[in-house]
């Protein structure tokens, strides 16, 4: 690549446009942490309901609900379909892969720029549009879209059922993204595939560059069907046809409901691994760079994660037990679902192994990570539960199943973003965080969100139904009104922390002290250049002698690592 | 263990599938920690302190991996298969012989649940079928077969006191099994969205004696009728799926 491949636009108007995968990798990161406040004030309208169903929301109440401010069904069960939405397509994926994946990958593999910088650009604007679909879907006749985040047939698709315009826009909305996503990934394979540094051979690539890898062969593969189903539940709505629609209210013959969940789900579980591969990844990384100890087992982690990539399309059946599926079906699917416990045990190991005998540095991404190894133990262990078919025809659609993906989803993925940004703001910034209030962040954080979603656990075991507006119509959940309310308090709680980590990360932008090149002495490429690197990347493109994570091994100047550009001489 | 009170025959089956279950994770969780916090204190950057330079890709950790990974296998992932397998087989794998059992449909529609009994003679359709809204009456001691078909959108019959759940389907007529050992009055959830008084779709579970139910049934049956429109729209939903 020359070095006037994307010349350096001079207007308000390209620069807004930018080519730059550094500029769109900030932009997703703004848009992400917009939606993710929006989609998070929301849990906290979802947790008052819970704890005290329909008595007047205070503050907002009014303004929100009308007179009275009190929410009724309705509101809440739009309130949840959107929080899951918003976070999942327009807070977890932009921040995560988005900004994170766009600013690191091209430093890391020692690249200019993303192979395609116009696509990554288009793909940033297509995601703005489907943000702006969204967020105006709360202002059309009969409000926003109600039918979960999984958007279930015919609930969604039959407008007899479902009046709001909203649905029909929340299904743009989540093509548009998808759309965004797909041509992302496309890019990130490309690039990876085809812009490596001389020297940068596969098995030199960081951890992360690797997770970013799969995240994104997944998404290649898996979004496409999910944007397929709900262009079909579309059609349904709005044209008349009858994809998955039976039953007497079905104008044709021939639909079919569970089709659709099929194709939800073939979609749905490997999404989950979408967001969370990035996390192991970058958890990989971090554990090695503050342990000052190569990542333990390389080559292990990087064949767990392929392992994952590749048994996560055939599992998808753990989320449809009580559908109706065959039950011989079934046991195949329980099997193969415990399967993926042991590629996930081999990355336990690994995350162990390099911590082992290391020389632990608790710097803010470091205390991040550290949590991440605690909360996703929790996640994953308990989805164990979900892959027995018996015992998941109890807990399924219960906040059993509901605190399992927010161990996963919500707690791992949102410390794994915190320890990205943690560790690349000075990169990104050129600026420093304050180290003592992410440290504060972090433990009340941790602190909470366990109060929260323990909680959900017990609720759940309880059989708890989710997406109920006020459980305590049942008579058998009396018992759990206190833990309602303990999750109600806790998510407040977690709520008015994150405040400390936006004025931090808000402050730092214009205050923080100057970051030098390489804060942290990490030896992977991105710290080779300077904080923020410049435009076009690497002065000279770099040439790549060693592997990403030389630590604990005395170099020149009394450094204790060997940077992945720096020969080293043998003595 | 903190679930409900369990009345039906198999549901300590699946609380103790769970207990294996939580046992075993919880093993396997405090292994995680207990590892994870040693490190942290011993292996805590101190002044003089230097990591050990290794990659962790020799032959012992190899072999560590290999063990890990067998151990895992074997011992949750096969071990729970196995007894997941046992215990689905005898809670719902095997249905009960529909001549021998207690048979209902139960039709949900936004936001009720539609029970239809078949009366006497055992058959759905004729004149002695017994319609109610949200009530459920079955025998205790005697497998109870619910044919279940949603008359409008996906619902889910959800009995927390016997264990069992099962979606409802517009078009599609699925089955669920239970059979209750104690007599009173349980309640029905649904546990899947249907709209936006899905939790208000509450219904009841009443467990009485062989007799009380049979009485229960013709006394209502007196005061009310059949309803035969319900039964027509079953055929008529049925017929459009054939
Ligand atoms: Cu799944
Ligand atoms: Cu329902």
């Amino acid at each position: 690549m020359t070095p006037g491949a994307h010349p350096r636009p001079a207007g308000l108007l390209a620069r807004v446009f930018s080519t730059d995968h550094k500029v769109i990798g900030k932009q997703y990161l703004f848009t992400g942490i917009f939606f993710l406040f929006f989609a998070g004030l929301m849990a906290l309208l979802i947790r008052w309901q819970l704890a005290y169903p329909f008595r007047s929301v205070p503050l907002v109440g009014g303004l929100l609900f009308g007179k009275g401010g009190i929410m009724g069904g309705e509101h809440y069960t739009m309130l949840f379909t959107m929080h899951g939405s918003l976070m999942v397509f327009f807070a977890v994926t932009p921040i995560l892969i988005g900004a994170m994946g766009n600013f690191v990958v091209p430093l890391q593999i020692g690249a200019r720029d993303m192979a395609y910088p116009r696509l990554n650009a288009t793909s940033y604007w297509i995601l703005f549009a489907g943000g702006l679909v969204m967020a105006a879907s709360f202002f059309v006749p009969g409000g926003a879209a109600s039918a979960g985040w999984t958007n279930y047939p015919p609930l969604s698709s039959d407008r007899g059922v479902t009046l709001g315009q909203g649905q029909t826009l929340w299904l743009l909305g989540i093509v548009l993204a998808g759309t965004s996503t797909l041509l992302g990934a496309i890019n990130f394979v490309a690039t990876i595939l085809n812009l490596r540094a001389p020297g940068m051979t596969l098995r030199r690539l960081p951890l992360a560059t690797w997770s970013y890898f799969f995240t994104s062969v997944l998404n290649v593969l898996w979004v496409p069907v999910v944007a397929a189903a709900l262009i079909l539940v579309l059609l349904d709505r709005v044209a008349g046809t009858s994809f998955f629609l039976a039953g007497a209210n079905a104008p044709f013959e021939g639909g079919q409901p569970l089709l659709y969940q099929h194709l939800f789900w073939g979609f749905g579980h490997p999404e989950v691994y979408i967001l969370i591969l990035p996390v192991w990844g970058i958890l990989s990384d971090l554990l090695s760079v503050f342990s000052r100890k190569p990542a333990f087992g390389y080559r292990v982690s990087v064949i767990a994660m392929a392992a994952i990539v590749a048994v996560s399309g055939i599992v998808w059946g753990h989320h449809m037990f009580t559908s109706g599926m065959s039950p011989l079906l079934g046991k195949a699917f329980v099997l193969l679902t415990l399967a993926v416990s042991v590629p996930t045990a081999l990355l336990f190991l690994n995350w162990l192994g390099t911590l082992w005998k290391g020389s632990i540095r608790f710097e803010p991404p470091m205390v991040y990570a550290l949590g991440i190894v605690f909360v996703f133990a929790v996640g994953g262990l308990t989805g164990v539960f979900n892959a027995l078919q018996a015992f998941d025809i109890y807990i399924h659609d219960t906040y059993f199943v509901v605190a399992h993906f927010h161990y996963t989803l919500a707690a791992s993925v949102f410390l794994g973003s915190f320890a990205a940004i943690s560790y690349w703001f000075p990169k990104m910034f050129g600026r420093r965080m304050n180290a003592r209030l992410s440290v504060v962040h972090f433990l009340l954080s941790f602190l909470l969100l366990n109060v929260v979603f323990l909680a959900m656990f017990r609720m759940g075991i309880a059989g708890m139904p989710r997406r109920v507006a006020d459980p305590f119509v049942y008579e058998y959940l009396q018992p759990m009104r206190g833990w309602s309310v303990l999750a109600g308090w806790g998510t407040l709680g977690l709520g008015l922390v994150q405040l400390l980590f936006a004025w931090d990360f808000f402050r730092s932008l214009r205050a923080g002290p100057a970051a030098p090149a390489n804060p942290w002495g990490a030896a992977t490429l991105e710290w080779s250049v300077a904080s923020p690197p410049p435009p076009h990347n690497f002065e000279r493109t770099p040439r790549v002698a060693g592997g990403p994570h030389e630590y604990g091994r005395p170099g020149p100047g009394g450094r204790d690592w060997v940077p992945q550009d720096e020969e080293v001489s043998l003595t | 263990m903190g679930f409900p009170e369990d009345a039906s025959l198999h549901g300590h089956l699946l609380d103790r599938l769970y207990g294996h279950a939580f046992w075993l994770t919880l093993a396997a969780f405090l292994a995680v920690v207990a590892i994870l916090g040693w490190c942290l204190v011993r292996y805590r950057a101190r002044p003089g302190r230097l990591p050990t330079y290794t990659h962790g890709s020799g032959r012992g950790a190899l072999l560590l991996s290999l063990g890990l990974a067998f151990a895992v296998f074997v011992g949750i992932d096969l071990n729970l298969a196995l007894e997941d397998h046992r215990v689905f087989d005898a809670l719902v794998g095997t249905p009960p012989d529909p001549a021998k059992a207690f048979r209902i449909q139960v039709m949900p529609q936004q936001f009720v649940w539609n029970v239809r009994y078949p009366g006497e003679d055992g058959e759905f359709g004729t004149d002695d079928d017994l319609t109610t809204l949200n009530q459920i009456h079955v025998p205790a001691g005697r497998p109870v077969l619910v044919e279940l078909r949603s008359m409008d959108v996906v619902h889910s019959f959800f009995l927390p006191h016997f264990r069992i759940k099962q979606d409802a389907l517009p078009g599609l007529t699925t089955r669920a099994y239970f059979q209750a050992t104690k007599t009173g009055t349980y309640e029905v959830a649904c546990a899947e969205l249907c709209g936006l008084e899905h939790y208000r779709m509450r219904g009841f579970l009443h467990v009485g004696s062989e007799e009380e139910v049979a009485e229960w049934i013709a006394r209502t049956r007196e005061e009310y009728g059949a309803d035969q429109e319900l039964w027509r729209a079953w055929t008529r939903m049925k017929r459009e799926s054939d």
